[in-house]
This record gives C-alpha cells, sequence and structure tokens, in this order.
C-alpha cells in the first residue's frame, strides 16, 4: 500500500482549490484522484459564461474558470490521476481506487478531502407517473450531450424546474435551433437567477409557468409524445381540474442537486438530513478525524465561487491537520431558526485558532427586508442586512474567530431572521 | 421446419426454450420485442413463493412448490441472482389469525416445509421495522428473491449456447395449419414447425384465439405498480413482508431485492388494454401508503423510480399447461405469480411432454451452466486486481451509483442475445439502475454501444424500435 | 413604456422603463441606481454573450467550447449563431485562439476550453 499526506476524490473545482490551497500551506505529497478522463468537473460542460465574477471579478466560461485551476494546480505540480474512480475509503483513511492503467490501488492517507460534487436528482424521486419512454433527461445530461457530444436530445422540449440549469439549458436547446415550449415550476418563484430568467427566457419568449408540475408523461412509439401540467396547491398538490397538455418529444428535469456521499457512507461519515451532506466542523472536518469535506458534495452552492472559497480553507485546514494534527478542546453547534434552513459548518471546533470563520446557511422561502443575526445564547453578536433573500441563494456571515473561541462549554451559535416582511 | 417453434422469450419460454434443449430437437423462440424478458418477466416482484398461497392440487400450487425446489441449482447453474431470504405473511388483526393457520394448513398439504407461526413480537425481533400494529405472523422459510429479468436473460443466454434459435424483433402474425405441422407467419419471415408452444404472457389469448378462430382462451391484463426505493433503505427488511391475501392476489409487499434496493408494490388493477404500462398518482399512493401499514418508516423521499408490470391473469384461475384442442399445439398461458416460481417445474414437463411425442433422444452436448457477467460491484479486492490484470476495462467505471466498469458493458452487448440498447445494457448489468437513474452514465453508454455495435450514437435507442435517445446532431 | 426585470441582484425590481425620450430615459420601480443604468442600455443597446460548441478535428476531444469576446447586440444573437455553425476547429486548439474573427461588429468567436492533438 502506498502512503500519501493528502488524498482528494475529485478534481473538479472544489478539489482543485483545496488541492492548490493546501501545497500553498506547505504540504508537498498531495494527490487528487478524478474519475473522469479530464479535471474540472461539471464546469467542462458548463459552457455558458457567468463564472468567477468574485473569485477573477471577470466573468468566464464554466470551461475557463475550470481552467484558471487546473493551471495554478499544474504549476506546482500536484499530482493527479485522471479516468480513477475511488470505490472505497475506510475509517482509517484508506483510499481504494481503480484504473485502466494500474488497476486496484490502495493509499492509506493521513488527510482526506471528499469533493466528490452532487449529481441531479431523477424522475422517480418526485414521482412523475406516466410513461417510462425516451425522452426524459435531466438537464445536466442533456447539457453533457449537447455541449460535449455534440447531439440533440430533442426538438420541442419542455423543461421542469426553473433552477438555474434548467434555465440555462432553455436557451441552449433554443440556441441549437429545438422549441422550448414552456419552463414549469412547481414553486410560486424560481430558484435561478434573475439574470437567467431574463437572458434564458424572456429573450426568447419562453413562458415560465409558476406553481405548476408536470402530472403525466404521455408516449407513442417509445418516445415521449406529449407531457400534461396542472397548477398546484399552496401545499404543492396538483389540481387536477387545471391540466393542459403540451406536445412535446422531451422533457428536461432540473428538479434538485443531491450531494453524493456513498464515500463518506463507507467511511462511517455522520450525514445531515438537510444537506444530504456531511456534518463538519469550521474546519471541514467530518465526524471521522481527518477526513475533510467541501464544495457541493458537502452542500449544493448556487456560485462556483464561493465552491473554490469554501475548498480553499478545507485545503488549508487538512494541510494544517497533517503537519499539526490540531487539538480541539470540544465544539460549539451552530443552528439555524426562523427560515435558516441549515448552516455549514454545524459546529465550530474550539481551539487557539482565531481566524474568522464564515457561516454559510440557505433560507427556507423568500423574505425582503431581513437581517441575518448570529445570536450567542439570545444575544445578538453580529447580524447583516439584507433586502432579500432566496432559498436559490447561498448567505454568508463572518464571525470573529476569537469571539468564538470564548464561548462556554454548552452555548450554541444561532443563525436566524428577523424578518420585515415576506413576499 | 423447425421441431418446436415457441412463442415469446419471457421467463416462461425462455425456460421451456432450455428444457428441451436438453433434447435433440431443432428449436427457435419468436419474440416480438427486440430483447428477452421484456414483458411481465422484466417487471415483477421477483419473489420466489414458498407455495402456500395456492390451493392445494391446483397447477400453481403443484409447479409453485416444484419450481422453488429447483431455485438454488438452477440459481447456480446459471450464475442468477437468488437468495432464499423468507418471509413473513402480516396479520393485523386477532381476528384475522385463523387465516394464518389456514395458509400454514394449505402449505403443509402442498408440500411446503419450514412454515410458522409467530407472534408479532417475535416478527419484530427478527425484522424490527415491522409495524407494532402486526399481531402474528406466518413465516416462511423457504420463501427466496429473484432478479427475474436477469434469470430470463440466463436461461436465454444459456438456450442460445446450446443451440437455440431466437427470432428477436419477430412479431406472430398468423398461424396456419400445414401438412407436418403449422405454418407461422412473423414479422419478417414465415416459419414452419412439428410443434408451437404459446408462452406470449398476455398476449397468449390472442395469440390462441386467432389461430382457432375461438374465444375460448381469456387472459385478463392486470397492471401492477411498483416502487424501488435507495439502496440505503436496504435495511429496512430482510425478509418478504407479505399482508394477508385478498381476492386480487397477495397484495402489496415490502421486499428487499437481490441488489440491496427494497421493492414496494404490486398494486392490482385490470385493463382494456394490453399494453399500458404508464405509472399512476393513484397507484404509487396505494402502494406506499398500504405498504406503510407493514413498515410505518418507509418514506417516498427514498424512492429512486417507480415502474409497472402486467400479470397475465387466467379467467379460470389456474395455469393454462399442456396441449391444447389442436394436436401439437401447446400453451403454457396465464401463468401469473407464482408463475415466476413455477416457471422452472413447468417447462421441464412441458418440455419433457413434447420430447415424448418428437420421440427426440436426450442432447448429450448440453451444457447446463452459463457464466455471467463479472459484476465487479460484488467482488472482493482481489478478485478485482485479477479482473482487471485480465482486461483493464474493468478498471474503468461508467456507472457510479452501482459501480459497473466499461468491460461489463462491453460483456453485456457482445455475449449471446447481447444488449441493443441502454435498457438492455441496464437489465444485464445495473448500469443506470442506482440512485442518479442514468444520469451520468447515459451519454457513455451510448457511446460504448455505438462502438461495439458499429453504428452511428444518433441511432442507439432507449428500449426498442422508435426509441431513440437523441434526435440527431447539433449541427 | 417598456417592462423590465432587473437582473442585477435577486430582488428583480420591476423597472418600467419611458423610452420615449432615448435622450432623456426615465426609470421607476428600482431600489437601487444599478437598475437605472441596466434599463438605460437594455432600452439603448441590449447586448448579450453568445456561448456555444464547435466540432474540432485532429483531438482527443470532439469538440472544443466557444463563446464572443464581447458582447453582441442582442438582435443579432441567431445570426451569429449561424455563423457560429460553419466553424470547423483543428486541433490544436487552446483557450483564448480566435476561431472566427469579426463575426458581427468586430466582435470575434474564441475558445473557451483546449484541445489537444493526437
Amino acid at each position: 500500500m502506498k502512503n500519501c499526506d493528502l488524498v482528494i476524490i475529485g478534481g473538479g473545482p472544489a478539489g482543485l482549490a483545496a488541492a492548490v490551497a493546501a501545497f500553498d500551506e506547505g504540504l508537498r505529497d498531495i494527490i487528487i484522484l478524478e474519475r473522469e478522463p479530464t479535471l474540472g468537473g461539471i464546469l467542462n460542460q458548463c459552457i455558458h459564461n457567468g463564472f468567477g465574477l468574485h473569485t477573477f471579478k471577470e466573468e468566464l466560461t464554466g470551461p475557463e474558470y475550470a481552467a484558471r485551476f487546473e493551471k495554478l494546480v499544474y504549476d506546482r505540480k500536484i499530482n493527479y490521476k485522471l479516468g480513477s474512480t475511488v470505490i472505497n475509503v475506510t475509517p482509517q483513511k484508506v483510499v481504494t481506487y481503480v484504473n485502466e492503467q494500474e488497476g486496484l490501488s490502495k493509499i492509506q492517507a493521513k488527510a482526506i478531502i471528499l469533493t466528490c460534487g452532487c449529481r441531479e436528482r431523477p424522475r422517480g424521486a418526485i414521482n412523475i407517473p406516466g410513461a417510462r419512454a425516451a425522452g426524459i433527461f435531466s438537464a445536466g445530461t442533456a447539457q453533457k450531450l449537447v455541449n460535449i457530444q455534440g447531439l440533440m436530445p430533442g426538438k420541442e422540449v419542455v423543461i421542469l424546474g426553473s433552477g438555474d440549469i434548467g434555465l440555462i439549458m432553455a436557451r441552449r436547446m433554443t440556441f441549437e435551433g429545438a422549441h422550448v415550449k414552456a419552463v414549469v415550476e412547481l414553486m410560486p418563484y424560481s430558484s435561478g437567477l434573475n439574470r437567467n430568467i431574463v437572458q434564458c427566457l424572456n429573450d426568447f419568449n419562453i413562458p415560465l409557468k409558476f406553481s405548476h408540475t408536470v402530472v403525466d408523461i404521455k408516449a407513442t412509439n417509445g418516445r415521449v409524445s406529449s407531457v400534461v401540467i396542472a397548477q398546484v396547491n399552496d401545499k404543492l398538490q396538483p389540481i387536477m381540474d387545471t391540466t393542459e397538455e403540451i406536445s412535446c418529444d422531451t422533457l428536461l428535469l432540473s428538479v434538485g442537486l443531491v450531494p453524493e456521499n456513498e464515500l463518506a457512507g463507507y467511511a462511517g461519515i455522520e450525514i445531515s438530513p438537510i444537506t444530504n451532506g456531511a456534518i463538519v466542523d469550521d474546519r471541514m472536518m467530518t465526524s471521522v478525524e481527518g477526513i475533510f469535506e467541501c464544495g457541493n458534495v458537502l452542500h449544493v452552492h448556487d456560485l462556483v465561487d464561493y465552491v473554490s472559497e469554501e475548498s480553499a480553507h478545507a485545503g488549508r485546514c487538512a494541510a494544517r491537520y497533517v503537519t499539526c494534527s490540531g487539538k480541539v478542546n470540544g465544539y460549539v453547534p451552530t443552528v439555524g431558526t426562523n427560515g435558516v434552513r441549515y448552516v455549514v459548518p454545524q459546529k465550530i471546533a474550539k481551539s487557539d485558532s482565531a481566524e474568522p470563520i464564515s457561516l454559510r446557511m440557505r433560507v427556507s422561502n423568500v423574505f425582503k427586508n431581513v437581517e441575518i443575526a448570529v445570536l450567542l445564547d439570545g444575544e445578538k453578536i453580529t447580524s447583516r442586512k439584507k433586502q432579500i433573500v432566496t432559498p436559490g441563494e447561498m448567505e454568508t456571515i463572518v464571525l470573529n474567530g476569537e469571539l468564538v473561541q470564548k464561548v462556554k462549554k454548552g452555548q450554541k451559535l444561532e443563525v436566524t431572521l428577523n424578518v420585515g416582511g415576506t413576499k | 421446419m423447425y421441431d418446436v417453434l415457441i412463442i415469446g422469450a419471457g421467463v416462461v419460454g425462455s425456460a421451456v426454450a432450455r428444457e428441451l434443449a436438453r433434447y435433440k430437437l431443432s428449436i427457435a423462440v419468436a419474440e416480438k420485442e427486440q430483447d428477452v424478458a421484456m414483458g411481465t418477466s422484466k417487471a415483477n416482484s421477483g419473489i420466489v413463493h414458498a407455495g402456500f398461497d395456492a390451493k392445494t392440487g391446483t397447477n400453481k400450487a403443484i409447479y409453485n412448490v416444484l419450481g422453488a425446489r429447483m431455485y438454488p441449482q438452477l440459481a447456480e447453474e446459471l450464475e442468477f441472482p437468488y437468495r432464499k431470504n423468507g418471509a413473513f405473511v402480516l396479520c393485523f388483526d386477532e381476528s384475522d389469525k385463523y387465516k394464518l393457520e389456514e395458509l400454514l394448513e394449505q402449505g403443509k398439504r402442498n408440500g411446503v416445509s419450514g412454515l410458522s407461526i409467530l407472534t408479532g413480537e417475535k416478527v419484530r425481533e427478527i425484522e424490527p421495522n415491522v409495524s407494532d400494529k402486526v399481531v402474528a405472523a406466518l413465516y416462511a422459510e423457504t420463501s427466496g428473491i429473484v432478479s427475474p429479468y436477469e434469470m430470463t436473460i440466463a436461461l436465454a443466454e444459456n438456450a442460445a449456447e446450446n443451440g437455440v434459435e431466437f427470432l428477436l424483433g419477430q412479431e406472430v402474425t398468423s398461424i396456419k395449419r400445414s401438412k407436418k405441422g403449422f405454418k407461422v407467419q412473423l414479422s419478417d419471415k414465415t416459419v414452419e414447425a412439428k410443434i408451437v408452444v404459446n408462452c406470449a404472457g398476455v398476449y397468449a389469448d390472442d395469440i390462441y384465439n386467432a389461430f382457432t378462430d375461438s374465444q375460448s382462451m381469456r387472459i385478463i391484463t392486470r397492471k401492477g405498480e411498483y416502487c424501488l426505493l435507495d439502496k440505503k433503505c436496504g435495511g429496512l427488511t430482510d425478509k418478504t413482508l407479505f399482508q394477508l391475501p385478498t381476492e386480487l392476489g397477495k397484495g402489496i409487499l415490502v421486499a428487499p431485492t437481490t441488489h440491496g434496493n427494497i421493492i414496494v408494490g404490486p398494486t392490482a388493477a385490470d385493463l382494456p388494454v394490453k399494453d399500458d404500462i404508464d405509472t399512476t398518482y393513484t397507484g404509487l399512493n396505494l402502494a406506499f401508503d398500504t405498504a406503510t401499514k407493514s413498515v410505518p418508516s418507509l418514506s417516498r423521499r427514498n424512492i429512486i423510480t417507480q415502474f409497472a408490470g402486467l400479470r397475465a391473469h387466467p379467467e379460470g384461475g389456474d395455469f393454462i399447461i399442456g396441449e391444447s384442442e389442436v394436436p401439437n399445439f401447446y400453451n403454457v398461458a396465464g401463468i401469473e405469480s407464482p408463475g415466476l416460481t413455477a416457471a422452472p417445474a413447468i417447462a421441464v414437463d412441458v418440455a419433457e411432454e413434447i420430447a415424448n411425442r418428437l420421440n427426440a433422444d436426450k442432447n448429450s452436448n448440453f451444457n447446463p451452466k452459463r457464466k455471467a457477467i463479472p459484476c465487479f460491484a460484488r467482488m472482493s479486492d482481489s478478485e478485482r486486481e485479477q479482473l482487471i490484470a485480465r482486461n483493464p476495462l474493468y478498471g474503468k467505471i461508467v456507472c457510479r451509483c452501482e459501480n459497473v466498469t466499461e468491460g461489463e458493458i462491453v460483456d453485456s452487448i457482445r455475449r449471446p442475445l447481447g444488449a441493443t440498447d441502454l435498457d438492455g445494457v441496464k437489465r444485464r448489468t445495473r448500469a443506470g439502475m442506482g440512485r442518479c437513474q442514468m444520469g451520468f452514465c447515459t451519454p457513455r453508454i451510448m457511446e460504448i454501444l455505438a462502438r461495439e455495435r458499429n453504428t452511428d450514437i444518433t441511432e442507439i435507442t432507449k428500449n426498442g424500435k422508435g426509441s431513440n435517445v437523441v434526435l440527431g446532431r447539433t449541427e | 413604456m417598456k417592462e423590465l426585470i432587473c437582473i442585477n441582484c435577486p430582488l428583480g425590481c420591476r423597472l418600467n422603463v419611458d423610452d420615449s425620450n432615448l435622450a432623456d430615459i426615465k426609470v421607476t420601480g428600482n431600489t437601487c441606481l444599478r437598475g437605472v443604468k441596466y434599463a438605460v442600455s437594455e432600452v439603448t443597446a441590449p447586448k448579450r454573450m453568445v456561448t456555444s460548441s464547435v466540432p474540432v478535428a485532429g483531438s482527443s476531444v470532439s469538440r472544443v467550447s466557444v463563446k464572443t469576446d464581447n458582447p453582441v447586440p442582442k438582435e443579432k444573437i441567431f445570426d451569429v449563431l449561424k455563423l457560429i455553425k460553419t466553424v470547423k476547429a483543428t486541433a490544436p486548439v487552446e483557450i483564448g485562439d480566435v476561431l472566427y474573427r469579426n463575426i458581427c461588429d468586430g466582435v470575434n468567436i474564441v475558445a473557451t476550453s483546449t484541445a489537444p492533438k493526437v
């Protein structure tokens, strides 16, 4: 068995940023294991622009954003293996991977960072009844077919879900000559950016139907021939006398992303039922000592810039863990209340570090004129005002590290919304 | 001129074909779909029933018990997934307990061993997720689970390896008597056979009635809807959990699959048509709500897919097996539950009768063994190392949810009766059966299929003719 | 009068734009000044970046992604796309390589991914 200080599982934006940061923190014995034939992860198929405004102060396409980080990895000569799938991670930090060249290999790692990303929820997960025919794709699959393989998933398209991937694919399919007949959204609001609603739908007169869902899929000769949509009530249940049949040959699903935590499961890492990612402390360390998690495998981010930022932090912390292990004197839990659906990290390690701590969170509804406040035993220690918060956007609040380290045993940090009015 | 033409390559047709291959006969199987196991055989509960349900003395009872006994050896010979996991029939009401006794007695009469009645507490001791409302259960030790499509594929492959010819994509359009037997018109050709065996599932009555110009057979198409839960729920139950049976069948079960998922279903709805396998809201709700009675902690959040299957319910209630009123025309029809369990035993009897009729000798070259596609996901690390050393394509994982390698996918395409489309690959390798349901692996499997079959990628289909995955190129 | 949704932040202000006098465009419904700036550019000269992918010969990858190196007038998006369809790249391709010069108003089509030569 080989040994390695730091094994990073996944060569997408999270893995690349973590590797670079760990290197810059002084660690040299690092390896990135990537299952695809290229680094960059899902960014490679996200050929639209809009990435990197925070990180690089310019708008890049997905492949360009990935290339910037790949270059940082190449410049540092950080090791990486492509076409290599990790099939097991043990709590003792033994990583098993396979590839064509070496067969099956095992590495004993001192630290591991899981950066496996997320996957799209399939049709079955949202229980859409009807025919099981060709022509039903998750939006990301369609994106890969079009952008990487030059194949047309269909010509007459209905899209369920108005998250950014769904919106981007509406425009992409339109660009390739398809007729996108409607984007159907279960919620009364979109989780996508306004910019994408304007530039991907409105520019091309594609209707966006809020509070609607697909209630049936019809097919002829093995191919989708139409979908039936219906309005939903305030419990999100379809109202069956509001149905409308839209003829189409393709249904794209953009109905949510789920972190890919199979490996975390093998390693016995505790998973949050809310984020579907690991429960981590402020170092991004999971419940298994020395195993870290960051990026979309930890919780689904809205912008890749935040993935890079979070992952760089994880990379630095992993490097420090390898070199000086880092004693912890208990934890301060963080909880979200009153509209804050979750907070990551879920706990803050009490140590001698006094670095500022970023709390990332998602809210459960659209709220206007809110104050995001952090309370320590009911006392406000910091807050931020926002004109609007939406479930589609991740919010961040930064805590003074010194202050947190003074927190006593048994106390907890509460992140809450003080709401002016809801939409 | 064939000695025997079998109509339908489901589990029954494939089992009959394999049993007939033990004799020196020329045998063909005509199947209207592009693959085997495309009807009932690919969408059912996958249960090897112990044999206590059916009324003593019926074909159902006899062949169920005989069939169940054949499974361990058959699974070993043909290397398909099968496991004896045991089953409970759950009783929720003290006043219904006598029904468990009746089932137990019937089981004993049918020749089933390993039956006992347990208290609710004992049941929950064995399966802690079973509802508190269960007061008692019949325990059937010999009940098992099987992957029904993999079993059917295994039977068909083994039959093909032993010389049976499979005519895929060939629908029977007419059957006429000829001098030496029957003249059967298929989609693209006419074939002749001395003996015809009708194993056409829900279409068996159409075939027989058209041929005899009568209405003498009636098969009712009964739809059953299922949902499949993520492997992370695999621990919910190890035993198959039935509820006390009703008029329409054995009711809705909760069971593990041979691959570690949990299956919930089926509903039962009689259909006026024979090709409706759409899932419905009401079906899903019914299946799930009923199953929750057995296991209250089932959660819809963990459903990864839903599907529906059709059962061939014979009007008379019992399996129709044997030579029809027309000499040399055999029916093996109405093989609804416990048909999957019974099929191997039915096949033995039918084949023997036909072989006797034709005075056929034993085929000394018959090889009962069939090698399965290597299953990377289930191997030990040292087995995996050896496998990749043999062929590096086994080191390339294509389906990340089920850990299916490119080597396995290539195998599934190159085998006798190999996969020709995405669903064919899926049924043979499990690529795409995991929690992302082909989200990530679709583009890659399309490329592999196109390469291996030497066809353009735009020609690749999901599931038979017309189901092209993409509609052309972007240029 | 035109109605627009401001794209600068999640508020998505509904902007009412009086563009009867292009020299003096009046915007209401905005929450901040970015809304005015956006509305003026949208009614006077709306522009968009266009991204797509094109086939590439002689590489291990079959396509490279491309973009306009500057935004193009919104009404010319489909003209630009039509011309992008004529592009056939040849490996090696590096990010930033111009694959179509002056596709529209001095804007070029540049590669946004690499295609190594095999």
